[in-house]
């Protein structure tokens, strides 16, 4: 008798090498994380520039990428958001043949959850911008809601009722960790040097261009350089002189233990701040609240898991004797507007990729595509074109923080 | 749980407190004289250090002052507190 | 029903009179009082408790706590619950249980079990009531000091009580004894400490009622959530013994040396007839002895060090029993259980046992997650703490001190130290027992023996070989986190408690490097699970978010009214009569008040008294519009932006007196808005001698609406003057309404003649039953918001938060008026000359009327400029924010925010609804009485 997870596929014998930096590249990429790795990849495939180090202060994939709920959804309100979540999701629905690596996508639908009627009327409004868009968005009633999954606690007796939801059948979840690697393996098949226990400790400017980084191991210099270091750019960036608007924040999350199948599709409510899926083998994987104050520690406070579990046996009250095995902190960078930055930057040469909040894992392919082509022309991809850094002087915001208030 | 020492209550847990963002951050004297750029770094421009941050608090829950704090945000360490108004304590 | 055929004759620490029956894997067995379920399958003979989760091998008990990694259990009565260790299961009747291979199962019932919390404070916290934590609470309580002691386990003593030792066992209760009786001290065992985070907060989860079974009392809490602040800690976690990697290392009948004789001294159990001992250390030679005298024949000890103590040797030769220095275990015989055992060189031992000691492992993951480093002890072989920020000591094996004496004098002055730093004089703890110390020969070094590395586990509930990790480091993996993640080595129901420290080694053992650099994975809370419901508590149902009421709730839920969730308010919706649905009862409660006289509870709208020589300066820099001009007795209507120039509240302004206003707020953002007068108080304007005060639980509020409002009041308040002319527009008046003081404000949110009728908050219910009797004769109508709401947008008045989203400036709600020119600066005014908020094709406010004159758009409905789509993405120019059936304009009408929306009134535009597109044409936001002449009556 095998149980559940002898079925999940197996990972490649073979990953990456480990070379030592060597003193020049075209690009340097600063962060290994997903978008490093994702932006690596797209820059040797869709741009032929394989001369690119991936540098990576602790491991590859070890910051946020490994530490998110996995959720892959593109229903956001505004059209710019759309655009670049529906082509990253447009990618997953490609990736696993396309890196030749079976991360694990399952395309099991994402629920939105409705509990005020100003809520109902934010939820039409996204559904029906969604469908303007191109993206596969519904309107749920509560009977359809507790169709699509049954263990959603629907009567009355919960504090603020569900009176609906919106759903993705599209969205899904991936395999994180598989994610990365695929990325990681696919770029270092191209040529990509990916580099870690590399941690840049200052940017070489000249005349106002980038020439080089100083990592731990050694100068090394670079005809471009992109940064993609989430909860950590505005460290780097610093390093260049430039100020972002950005705060990094504690935000934690818990899996359980493997359970039998009882929550077919993705759930998530911002009133009752769940959001919650179960992963392949079984656990429930949810998130939990955002600490209000800046952090780098990796670690949130105990109260906001606490108040995780209540809104979470709100919803589901059948999730009562199901234990927390394990909770984590990731740091999460965010703009004002709850949108990314992505793009050019006052010195030539030097890009910017960050401010993805708490969306970044689900963006993945999609801004590692884009990043890579305004890395490799020097002008912003259409796609990331509106999250460019001077929106917030001239006010353009793109905001899904005061607009769409579903930022997950 | 941060132990957060209000200057007028005493130690109370964090979860009484609401945060604030960076301290030392003034409402400009005169936003007409500012440029489109300067105004934009008022309003969405904030430090964002790794390390020790000067911030404000507010004990919302109890006396509903505010008050700044120097906090490392690796170690979530309160290096200093002291009320709106006054300097950032040099720290040794 | 079985015999209990491997229980030992006499001792242990179980009630021989108090058998207790339970069911597993559907068979019936009884065990003792003061078992474990893993310990009462033992003493049953059973060791096999499940089929890995992998590779699908039998798995049995490896363990005797919390470390448990094989012997995982769903039970289903009294009630299910999933994945439990075996071990750490305390017996009761009626236990039903079975074993897990690899997924729990939640039950489809609700629970009907209690959880709670309890905060406590206290000078010392020792987690943990073994040798050195009861050494250091002791010394801890003699001083005064106010202690608080965790232990997981159902009594104190920790590792002791595995062991015979039976003076230091008498010290145990006499601590014990010493620890409940002072009032000072609070010990709670079957607390498991979980989570150590910023400041000595340490949270712990006590198991209160769960080994009761079906007998627990329905009234205590099934467990509670201890949240502990503590000035000092002291870790006193103990050490976890870990496995070696070798052939078929999991096979039933191979357990941990150490658990093994817990098993025999503390549940009087035999974990088998005949054992091997395969170890790199001397503490399974006093497991060895032990499982002898309870009549255990000892095969053989093969230890895998070239040289043994030779003490321990002649203790082991003098009962018989060979010990082989430098010898593994080169394969185990048996699927279902071991049947015998095959040392290095080929000599085979027949055994139902294999015990194992491949070194210790100090638990040190509450230290770690304080941000205590850990460094490897070569010496050692294992992991210890090495420097923390926090008020914390580690003491006794948990710090790497493995002998019983070094334990007691480490956690003495753990205790001591701990309470001289919170200011008392050390006590005397009671007086430590003798404890005799063996010399220690230190352990060998070794991870993985020789051997078939496919079948050589290292994680046993992830069925993680060395095979496996050794694909993983092939695959050009350095990080032992990769690793884990590749392997999913340490991700199981134990965290890697037995496995983690091995994975590690084995890593290093195959890429040649040294584990110290190496490390561990990180350790995260909680140490051991935790169910959700404890965390959860009781902040469920009513109490997950505080529900705020008016004054007149009561008489709004016994009147048939249905609500709506505002913010945490609850207000009336509408008031269904005979079977209406929305639809009807609105169209209804609107005539109401459009033709004759209707009424509402508006007491949820934020009230704040700002008062104070310079309030009207503060009003002046916060709403866009001036306000030091409103004379007193007079209103005005204010908007609020944030410094990005959005729109952030608005209200109406009562100025009281020249240094006295009430300002009205959204229901929702009451809290908001006075957070934000405080903070520019306070922090920017500190000159400013301004005091804000909520006061909108003490102000009821009553709308009275409509053209025939103004003869209900004039029946209810006979000192007031109702005419137009001595009581106009945008004005209040302080009056008795009812028999009640009131302040009476002609306010109106709907067009009609109105009044809002404020009274102290414990009069509400006087003045709204003196309201509806005044008003009968007129058909005075309750209402609710869905009618509010209309009324409002037949005006063109927008609900912020509704009508507008955070990106929406006075202007583009074609507010101009309200934004003052002449002000110098107020929050907000910057941002207006900002190129984004100058832009022409911003989202405009407008009115929307669906051509057909039927169509009731949704809200959220977007518009398109084409009459048929396009493919995707469609160009969009806003949506819809409102929409209501209009009784006053016998059609459907909507609000929407629309790019460019001045400029297009009378365009028509399409509103995709499904497949269709349905034709509206754009006006202007004020569809009903847009010259205002109902106001005054």
């Amino acid at each position: 008798m095998a149980g559940p997870g002898s079925d999940l596929p197996d990972h490649p014998d073979y990953l990456w090498r480990n070379p030592e930096p060597r003193r020049s590249y075209d690009v340097v990429i600063v962060g290994g994380g997903g978008h490093g790795l994702a932006t690596a990849y797209y820059l040797a495939k869709n741009h032929g520039i394989t001369n690119v180090a991936v540098l990576e202060r602790g491991w590859l994939a070890g910051g946020n990428m490994a530490r998110n709920t996995t959720i892959i959804r593109s229903n956001y309100l505004w059209d710019e958001s759309a655009g670049i979540y529906e082509h990253a999701l447009k990618l997953w629905e490609g990736l696993e043949e396309d890196l030749d690596y079976p991360i694990l996508f399952s395309q099991r639908g994402v629920l939105n959850l409705a509990h005020s009627l100003q809520d109902v009327r934010d939820s039409v409004r996204r559904v029906e911008a969604n469908r303007l868009n191109g993206v596969d968005a519904q309107w749920l009633d509560p009977q359809q809601v507790k169709e699509v999954c049954p263990i959603v606690n629907t009567s009355p007796d919960v504090r603020y009722p569900v009176l609906g939801g919106t759903y993705q059948p599209r969205a899904g979840i991936a395999k994180h960790d598989y994610v990365a690697w695929g990325f990681a393996r696919a770029a270092d098949a191209l040529g990509v040097d990916l580099i870690q226990h590399c941690e840049v400790t200052g940017l070489d400017i000249t005349d106002g261009k980038i020439t080089g980084v100083q990592t731990t191991r050694g100068r090394i210099a670079a005809g471009r350089v992109a940064l993609s270091a989430a909860g950590h750019t505005s460290v780097v960036a610093a390093m260049a002189g430039i100020d972002l608007p950005l705060q990094s924040h504690p935000l934690q999350a818990l899996v359980s233990e493997l359970l039998e199948p009882v929550h077919p599709t993705v759930v998530m409510s911002n009133a009752v701040h769940v959001y919650v899926s179960q992963a392949h083998k079984g656990e429930l994987v949810m998130g939990a609240g955002i600490d209000s104050y800046n952090g780098y520690g990796q670690r949130g406070a105990f109260h906001i898991i606490e108040r995780q579990m209540s809104a979470a046996l709100e919803l589901f009250p059948a999730f009562a004797r199901a234990h927390v095995l394990r909770t984590w902190g990731g740091i999460v960078d965010v703009t004002p507007d709850a949108s990314p930055i992505v793009g050019l930057t006052p010195v030539d040469d030097l890009y910017l990729n960050c401010g993805w909040g708490t969306g970044g894992f689900k963006a993945t392919p999609g801004v590692g595509w884009c990043y890579a082509h305004t890395i490799a022309t020097g002008e912003p991809h259409p796609l990331n074109a509106p999250f460019s850094l001077d929106r917030f002087t001239t006010g353009a915001l793109v905001d899904e923080h005061g607009a769409a208030a579903v930022a997950h | 749980m941060m132990l957060i020492p209000c200057p007028w209550c005493g130690p109370r847990e964090e979860a009484e407190f609401h945060y604030g963002g960076q301290a030392h951050v003034a409402y400009p004297s005169d936003p007409a004289a500012l440029s489109d750029e300067e105004w934009a770094r008022f309003l969405f421009f904030r430090d964002n250090p790794k390390g020790p941050f000067a911030e404000r608090w507010n004990h919302s829950a109890s006396c509903r002052r505010w008050f700044n704090v120097v906090r490392d945000t690796v170690t979530n360490e309160i290096l200093a507190v002291y009320k709106v108004g006054a300097p950032r304590p040099v720290l040794a | 029903m079985t015999q209990q055929e491997f229980r030992t004759v006499q001792g242990g620490r179980i009630d021989r009179d108090r058998p207790l029956r339970f069911r597993f894997d559907g068979r019936d067995y009884t065990g003792y009082a003061g078992d474990t379920l893993a310990s009462a399958l033992l003493a049953n003979g059973v060791h096999r408790t499940s089929t890995s989760i992998k590779l699908g091998r039998p798995r049995g008990i490896f363990a005797a706590g919390a470390e448990e990694p094989n012997a995982l259990v769903q039970v289903e009565a009294p009630f299910p619950e999933p994945m439990l260790t075996a071990t750490t299961v305390e017996l009761y009747d009626g236990l039903v249980a079975r074993g897990l291979g690899g997924q729990g199962r939640l039950a489809t019932d609700p629970d009907p079990a209690r959880y709670d919390a309890v905060h406590t404070h206290c000078d010392v916290l020792v987690v943990g009531a073994g040798p050195a934590g009861l050494a250091a609470a002791s010394v801890a309580a003699a001083s005064g000091a106010r202690v608080v002691v965790v232990d997981d386990r159902s009594e104190p003593g920790g590792s002791l009580l595995g062991t015979r030792e039976a003076k230091a066992l008498d010290w145990v209760a006499s601590v014990a004894a010493d620890l409940h009786a002072n009032p000072e001290v609070r010990l709670l065992t079957r607390t498991s400490a979980f989570g150590y985070y910023d400041d000595n907060y340490v949270v712990a989860v006590e198991r209160r009622t769960n080994h009761l079974g079906a007998s627990a009392p329905a009234h205590l809490s099934r467990e509670r959530i201890w949240r502990i602040r503590a000035r000092r800690v002291v870790l006193a976690t103990g050490a976890h013994e870990r496995s070696l990697a070798f052939d078929d290392n999991d096979r039933p009948g191979i357990m941990l040396a150490g658990a093994a004789r817990t098993y025999v001294n503390r549940y009087g159990v035999l974990p088998g007839r005949r054992a091997v001992v395969l170890t790199t250390n001397d503490s399974a030679y006093a497991a060895a002895l032990d499982l002898l005298d309870a009549g255990v024949a000892i095969a053989v000890i093969a230890d895998l060090r070239p040289s043994v103590s030779p003490l321990w040797t002649e203790r082991l030769a003098d009962r018989g029993v060979e010990v082989l220095a430098g010898y593994g275990v080169e394969r185990v015989v048996g699927e279902e259980r071991v049947s015998s055992v095959v040392l290095a060189g080929g000599r085979e031992f027949e055994a139902d046992l294999l015990l194992v000691s491949g070194g210790w492992n100090p638990v040190g993951a509450l230290y770690s997650q304080a941000g205590g480093k850990l460094r490897y002890d070569a010496d050692l072989g294992s992991f210890v703490p090495d420097g923390c920020r926090e008020a914390v000591a580690v003491a006794g094996s948990a710090n790497g001190t493995y002998g019983l004496a070094g334990c007691l004098a480490e956690g003495t002055g753990a205790g001591r130290a701990a309470v001289e730093a919170t200011g008392f004089a050390a006590g005397t703890g009671r007086e430590l027992p003798a404890a005799d110390e063996s010399p220690v020969t230190p352990p060998a070094h070794t991870w993985v023996l020789p051997g078939d590395e496919t079948v050589q586990f290292v994680d046993l509930q992830r069925d993680v070989t060395v095979a496996e990790i050794r694909r993983a480091t092939g695959t050009g993996m350095r990080s032992v986190e990769h690793v884990k993640r590749y392997t999913t080595a340490g991700t199981a129901h134990d965290q890697g408690k037995t496995s983690g420290v091995l994975t590690s080694g084995v890593v290093a053992h195959l890429l040649g490097v040294d584990v110290g650099d190496l490390g561990t994975t990180t350790f995260r809370p909680p140490y051991a699970p935790v169910s959700f419901a404890a965390l959860a508590g009781r902040d469920r149902g009513a109490l997950h978010d505080p529900i705020r009421v008016t004054a007149l709730h009561a008489w709004h839920q016994a009147n048939g009214a249905l609500f709506e969730n505002v913010g945490q308010w609850q207000r009336p919706w509408y008031y269904p009569r005979d079977g209406e649905d929305l639809h009807a009862a609105v169209l209804r409660e609107c005539r109401a008040a459009r033709e004759g006289v209707a009424t509402m509870d508006a007491s949820t709208l934020g009230k704040i008294d700002v008062q104070g020589p310079d309030a009207a300066v503060l009003l002046d820099r916060l709403y866009t519009n001036l306000m030091s001009s409103l004379k007193v007795g007079s209103i005005r209507y204010g908007v609020m932006c944030r410094p990005d120039g959005m729109i952030f509240d608005d209200g109406t302004v009562i100025r009281l007196a020249e240094d006295r206003f009430l300002v009205t707020t959204t229901t929702g953002n009451a809290a908001g808005v006075l957070d934000w007068m405080e903070d520019f108080l306070q922090t920017e304007w500190p000159d400013l001698r301004v005091h804000c005060t909520s006061v909108t639980e003490q102000w009821a509020t009553i709308a009275l609406v409509g053209p025939r409002s103004r003869e209900v009041l004039g029946t209810l308040a006979p000192d007031l003057a109702v005419d137009n002319d001595s009581f106009p527009f945008m004005t209040w008046r302080d009056t008795t309404v009812a028999g009640l003081a009131a302040r009476v404000c002609r306010i109106s949110f709907s067009g009609e003649l109105a009044y809002e009728l404020n009274v102290n908050w414990w009069d509400a219910l006087a003045l709204w039953e003196a309201v509806l009797a005044a008003g009968a004769p007129l058909g005075i109508t309750t209402y609710g918001t869905e009618t509010m709401h209309v009324l409002r947008a037949e005006k063109g008045y927008p609900i912020i938060g509704q009508d507008t989203d955070g990106t929406v400036t006075p202007q583009d709600l074609g507010m101009d008026w309200i934004v003052s020119k002449k002000k110098p600066d107020f929050i907000g005014k910057r941002s207006f000359a900002r190129a984004d908020t100058g832009r022409p094709d911003r989202k405009h406010l407008v009115g929307l009327l669906p051509d057909d004159g039927e169509t009731l758009l949704p809200e959220g409905a977007h518009l398109v400029e084409m009459e048929s789509l396009p493919e995707p993405p469609v160009p969009m120019l806003g949506h819809v924010t409102s929409s209501y059936h209009s009784a006053a304009l016998g059609r459907p009408f909507a609000l929407a925010l629309i790019k460019g929306g001045r400029d297009r009134i009378g365009q028509r535009v399409y509103a995709p609804l499904g497949d269709v597109l349905v034709p509206v044409t754009i006006t202007g936001p004020v569809l009903y009485d847009p010259e205002g002449k109902r106001r005054d009556g």
